[in-house]
């Protein structure tokens, strides 16, 4: 099962610190932009859309639908399901669906955020809400 | 400015190899470079405009050193398998402002005696390395996607594949010739959900090269003149993650770019070369190109009508890198030698285009699920 598997530790730089500081905490955050309201992932200091520099930190719910998928059905770690998932909060971001029967992933359903542990900070992946 | 008819493509050659492990990468490079500038009755020394992409070992100036060019223009653009579509607009561009007058392009490596090096991490490695993005899952969240929205299925997804393999059995150097059925496609092994084994392209060694040059040139050489008239590039990617919508590529920027600057339609397209990484691929650059309409696509390649002297839209009459070859894992050179041998009548007698003066070579690169570029080119027959 995938809990077996090792994922890779995040590399972090200046630009990302804080969003890995708070996974250690449990909160999943994503950036909104105070300019033009948008929020986007993965996180930027400058907006992608607008811009602007005035971005800020905010905690999603982890609460998301799943746009696409596809499981793999073979590879060194056995198989896995890469999706993206659209957060109630709007950005869609591409993710593995965990912990979960893979052949009954649909798209449009709904799931929701775990993390699964690293050697550094944990990385969010989401399973069957 | 345009780049319309300013640059003619003199010379090609497509290394016959699938499987070379007794060669060198620079050598395959070399070797195809050869190839290419003796079909244009040119040498070495004529060469003035050097294109290579991440395939070329250490990039461009080894290259040019190990092939011992003289050069007054280089261009080192790195888009994945377009790559070369785009040295193809880059190399009329150099060749309309002057800056070079011959240029050579080239592509090879071998995939499939060892493992490539691993693709540079962007911004976004943190973010997504840990989710095992590969070519096939990532084209899978394409095809999974598409069939939602638009009902497109496995079987019209397959006709692609079947199209390709009446092709490639005409190829005496494509790597799967044998002819397969949509029921083939289908029962192929599952290799990442919705696309079988025989949705997915070959893997080869090998490589490709062409001679770009000015129309004075080109007129002055013995080959049939094929010449560039529109070219466009884009590039997609999900932008942080607003809009996301996996069932279009960036060939809905770069395709009527390209039609645009030639002045012609997908309806006087006699031949098409469309990269063909996956099935799925084909279909919504068909769809992105404007072959038919969003959604269509997979009605429009159903029932053979992407087989030359059956179909509509002949498309990838070497077999493509579905069937024949896919150098490198980059299917751009071969999407433009296959156009530039129908217009040049020198395709197989069994799969060429009658009076075919108008092609297209359209590919992308990088992932089509993740980030992708585009490229597009309009060749005519002068």
């Amino acid at each position: 099962m995938a809990d077996s598997k090792r994922y890779p530790a995040p590399a972090t730089n200046p630009e990302t610190a804080p969003f890995w500081e708070a996974a250690k905490a449990g909160k999943f955050m994503i950036k909104r932009c105070t300019a033009c309201g948008e929020a986007h992932y993965f996180p930027r200091s400058i907006c992608p859309f607008c811009f602007s520099d005035k971005t800020v930190w905010e905690e999603s719910s982890g609460e998301a639908t799943v746009y696409t998928y596809s499981l793999m059905r073979k590879s060194p770690t056995g198989p896995y399901a890469i999706a993206y998932v659209t957060l109630k909060e709007g950005p869609s971001l591409q993710t593995n669906i965990v912990d979960c029967d893979l052949e009954k992933i649909k798209i449009g359903q709904k799931v929701k955020l775990v993390w699964k542990p690293t050697d550094g900070a944990p990385l969010p992946f989401f399973t069957a809400a | 400015m345009t780049i319309k008819g300013k640059a003619y493509i003199a010379g090609i050659y497509e290394h016959p190899t699938r499987h070379a492990p007794d060669k060198s990468t620079a050598q395959l490079h070399a070797e195809v470079a050869k190839g290419a500038i003796e079909d244009a009755g040119l040498t070495k020394a004529d060469i003035d405009g050097y294109f290579c992409a991440g395939d070329a070992p250490g990039g461009a100036w080894p290259m040019v050193d190990y092939l011992g060019l003289k050069v007054r223009h280089v261009d080192s653009t790195e888009t994945g398998g377009c790559s070369y579509l785009i040295h193809l607009g880059h190399a009329a561009e150099a060749i309309a402002a002057g800056k070079c007058s011959i240029a050579l392009v080239t592509l090879a490596g071998k995939p499939r005696t060892g493992p490539m090096p691993p693709r540079a991490a962007g911004a976004e490695a943190d973010f997504e390395a840990a989710y095992g993005a590969t070519t096939h899952n990532a084209y899978g969240m394409c095809a999974m996607r598409h069939m939602h929205d638009y009902g497109t299925t496995s079987e019209q997804l397959a006709w692609i594949k079947v199209a390709a393999s009446h092709h490639a059995q005409y190829n005496p150097h494509a790597m799967l010739k044998e002819v397969v059925t949509v029921e083939d496609v289908i029962n192929s092994p599952m290799i990442s959900d919705p696309l079988h084994r025989m949705d997915c392209c070959v893997v080869t060694d090998g490589g490709g090269a062409m001679i770009v040059t000015t129309p004075e040139i080109a007129k002055s050489l013995k080959k049939p003149l094929v010449r560039l008239i529109g070219h466009g590039e884009a590039m997609k990617g999900p932008r942080g993650g607003k809009d996301l919508d996996l069932t279009y590529s960036a060939g809905v920027w770069s395709g009527p770019r390209a039609f645009e600057e030639a002045g012609v339609t997908p309806k006087d397209i006699k031949y098409a070369s469309i990269y063909d990484s996956f099935t799925i691929t084909v279909l919504m650059q068909l769809e992105d190109l404007g072959f038919c309409k969003k959604g269509e696509g997979g009605k429009f390649v159903a029932d053979g009508n992407l087989i030359s002297g059956v179909g509509k839209l002949p498309f990838n009459t070497d077999g493509g890198g579905l069937c024949s070859n896919h150098p490198v894992n980059r299917g751009g050179m071969t999407k433009i030698l296959e156009a530039v041998r129908q217009l040049r009548g020198e395709a197989h007698p069994k799969v060429q285009v009658q009076n075919c003066d108008l092609a297209i070579a359209h590919g992308t690169g990088g992932l089509l699920g993740v980030r992708h570029a585009a490229s597009t080119c309009i060749l005519e027959r002068v």
